[in-house]
């Protein structure tokens, strides 16, 4: 089991998520500082890939950026050893199937656990096909993070009983990206989680206001935040982090009122 | 124990965004329902017959045999189906299944835009509405399909994200299914995507080899010896193989685009260049770098232009039971060229790749052979594409 549970032990959770390598390592290494300095309490890294088919046009911008820029999986791990020195909170990786396959899983894994990664989410690994690399994860220590949908339905007993580090409780449907309005009833999603499991659940998907993020965590136990993260980086670029940091602080404000 | 459905070997699969999964379930659902159904299959075979025209023709072409000098080659003419294509065949029966499910909204992706405009008609005349993603890239390359599919009724979205070419239109159509699942279908074009649909393509598919079988037991009184279709995705030549597969004396040959050949990055030679991967919903061969970042592809024709292959098309590679060989452009478009002059007959630059190897292979064979060649469509929409290619300007 990873460390993925103490992310939650701090009232309800902040979680941004940044892509590494946009646009470039060395400013995502100062934004993740500065999110974990500010109050966030888990923070998600994206491994970019060429196609990423679940995400909308801003972090497929941010995607696109971060290849351009040449990072590459070796680099991604590089740089969660240097932040492991003195970044303590837990952190997880989000990026595609094939990125993990052509890495050979058990090697990605190994330096997953080496380098302190506590978990992994791929968007394109639902429940049937988590075997591909549920061994070798469960080996190392890592959490595969299960994915639950609007459209999950009957579905959302079988994926909680079997989750481990967190749930992401994806909030709408299709792609990421800011949304003016969530319309999923989450709490009844959660509930029929609670009924299942006692791993902590964090919604995403849509999520960039601070009176958003305080309403999906009363509702669960965090909030995911990606798009809007993203896009202070557009507009700062390699001078994002004290804007990064100034983001997270008020939305970790936020996310503590909904208690 | 695995839970992992419609594998071929160790391809397939299903690996996509959980959204999506009950969305494949129902799917599966329906057409294990309906396949079995007789008023469905009586409802098809009445459309694929009076509407799209089959069976389609196997037509023996003698001079083309005569001037290779070898086996005896007959022409399978999927050019000569409505709306000049195979791709009607797996349309019409996705469609006629899509609203069977209730669904009133079909999408798709198309790259050269033969399945776009087929799609487009299908949805014409079963009432539905019909949205395609197509690389912007080949919306240039394929204007003429553009306008057909507008005429159609349809709504066509330029793709501009990655490559802007099929990857990319297959990539955005994922994107717009996720976001609406309710009343919307996405009639995928090729075996390829997540299980079912690599099942439920070929199925439909499967048309063109069991036509194609009994017409040259009828013809020759035997099998042939030699079968040969280009592959993209490979829904024709999974179509032309299929009920050939337990008859080990059949050779069956895919032809994949080497673009500007395989020794070059300038490529879409999959099963030739590739490595296994899992991109687009399926495990199976993928052009790809170290990291598993998927690899921009390139072939004049705008249909094989696909980064991947389907996965039972990988596993017959794995298994040895069907070839897989590399046509580059040139190659292709001296074949364009040829079975223009020499039976009349223009053939889509996709098929092109397929009559390209035959006319390497034909000569090698002795006279008393058999070759089946699938004509998967026709050459009208790379006309200008070809002139180009040639150094002549034309108007589309």
């Amino acid at each position: 089991m990873s460390n993925i549970r103490s992310a939650f032990a701090n009232g309800k959770a902040f979680i941004p998520f940044i892509t590494c390598g946009d646009p470039d390592i060395e400013t995502t290494e100062k934004v993740i500082r500065a999110a974990a300095e500010n109050g966030a309490d888990l923070i998600e890294i994206g491994i970019p890939f060429s196609d990423p088919t679940a995400e909308g046009p801003v972090i497929q911008g941010a995607n696109i950026r971060a290849l351009a820029g040449g990072v590459t999986t070796d680099k991604v791990f590089e740089m969660v050893a240097r932040l492991r020195r003195d970044v303590k909170i837990p952190m997880v990786f989000m990026t595609y199937a094939n990125v993990v396959f052509s890495y050979d899983a058990e090697r990605f894994m190994a330096r997953c656990c080496e380098t302190g990664i506590g978990g992994i989410i791929l968007p394109d690994l639902p429940f049937e096909e988590k075997e591909e690399f549920s061994a070798v994860a469960k080996q190392y220590g890592i959490d595969l993070i299960s994915l639950i949908a609007p459209t999950s339905a009957q579905r959302i007993a079988m994926i909680a009983k079997e989750a481990e580090g967190f749930i992401y409780v994806v909030s709408s449907l299709g792609v990421t990206g800011m949304r003016s309005e969530i319309s999923t009833n989450i709490a009844d999603i959660v509930r029929v989680i609670r009924e299942n499991t006692d791993v902590p659940c964090a919604v995403g998907f849509g999520i960039s206001r601070p009176d958003q993020a305080k309403a999906m965590a009363a509702a669960s136990d965090g909030a995911i935040v990606g798009s809007a993260v993203i896009r202070i980086l557009e507009q700062y670029g390699r001078d994002a982090a004290p804007h990064v940091g100034e983001y997270v602080k008020e939305m970790k404000a936020a996310v503590m009122s909904a208690e | 124990m695995s839970q992992s459905k419609g594998r071929f070997g160790i391809h397939g699969g299903q690996y996509i965004p959980e959204t999506l999964m009950n969305a494949v379930i129902e799917l599966e659902e329906a057409y294990e329902h309906y396949k079995n159904d007789p008023d469905f299959n009586r409802e098809l075979t009445e459309l694929l017959n009076n509407y799209a025209g089959r069976p389609s023709l196997l037509y023996y072409a003698d001079k083309m045999t005569r001037d290779l000098g070898g086996a005896k080659i007959y022409l399978k003419r999927e050019d000569l189906n409505h709306t000049g294509s195979h791709k009607i065949n797996n349309v019409l029966g996705q469609a006629l299944l899509a609203k069977k499910m209730g669904k009133t909204r079909l999408i798709a992706e198309t790259g050269a835009g033969q399945h776009g405009v087929a799609t487009a008609t299908a949805a014409a005349l079963l009432g539905m509405e019909c949205v395609v993603f197509m690389g912007a890239e080949d919306t240039k390359r394929q204007a003429l399909n553009v306008y057909r599919m507008k005429l159609l009724g349809s709504d066509v979205i330029p793709v501009k994200s990655g490559t802007a070419t099929l990857k990319d239109a297959v990539s955005e159509a994922m994107r717009e299914w996720t976001s609406r699942i309710d009343d919307t279908h996405y009639c995928l074009g090729s075996v390829m995507g997540p299980h079912p649909f690599p099942t439920i393509v070929r199925d439909f598919q499967a048309v063109i080899s069991r036509e194609s079988r009994a017409q040259i037991l009828e013809a020759e009184g035997r099998l042939p010896d030699a079968v040969i279709a280009c592959v993209g995705g490979g829904s024709n030549a999974i179509g032309s193989f299929y009920h050939y597969i337990p008859d080990e004396g059949v050779r069956l040959i895919g032809c994949e685009a080497a673009g500007r050949g395989i020794d070059t990055f300038e490529t879409a030679a999959t099963v030739n260049t590739g490595r296994i991967g899992i991109f687009h919903g399926m495990k199976s061969y993928f052009c790809q770098d170290e990291y598993g970042q998927i690899a921009p592809v390139y072939s004049i024709s705008a249909g094989l232009d696909y980064p991947g292959v389907g996965p039972e098309h990988a596993h017959l590679h794995d298994i040895g039971r069907a070839e897989y060989v590399p046509v580059t452009d040139d190659e292709a478009v001296n074949a364009f060229e040829y079975l223009s002059r020499t039976e009349g007959i223009i053939p889509a630059i996709e098929s092109a790749h397929a009559v390209a190897y035959a006319m390497k292979l034909a000569p090698t064979m002795d006279k008393d052979k058999l070759i089946i060649i699938t004509i998967s469509g026709r050459g009208d929409k790379d006309c200008a594409a070809i002139a180009r290619y040639r150094g002549e300007d034309i108007y589309e």
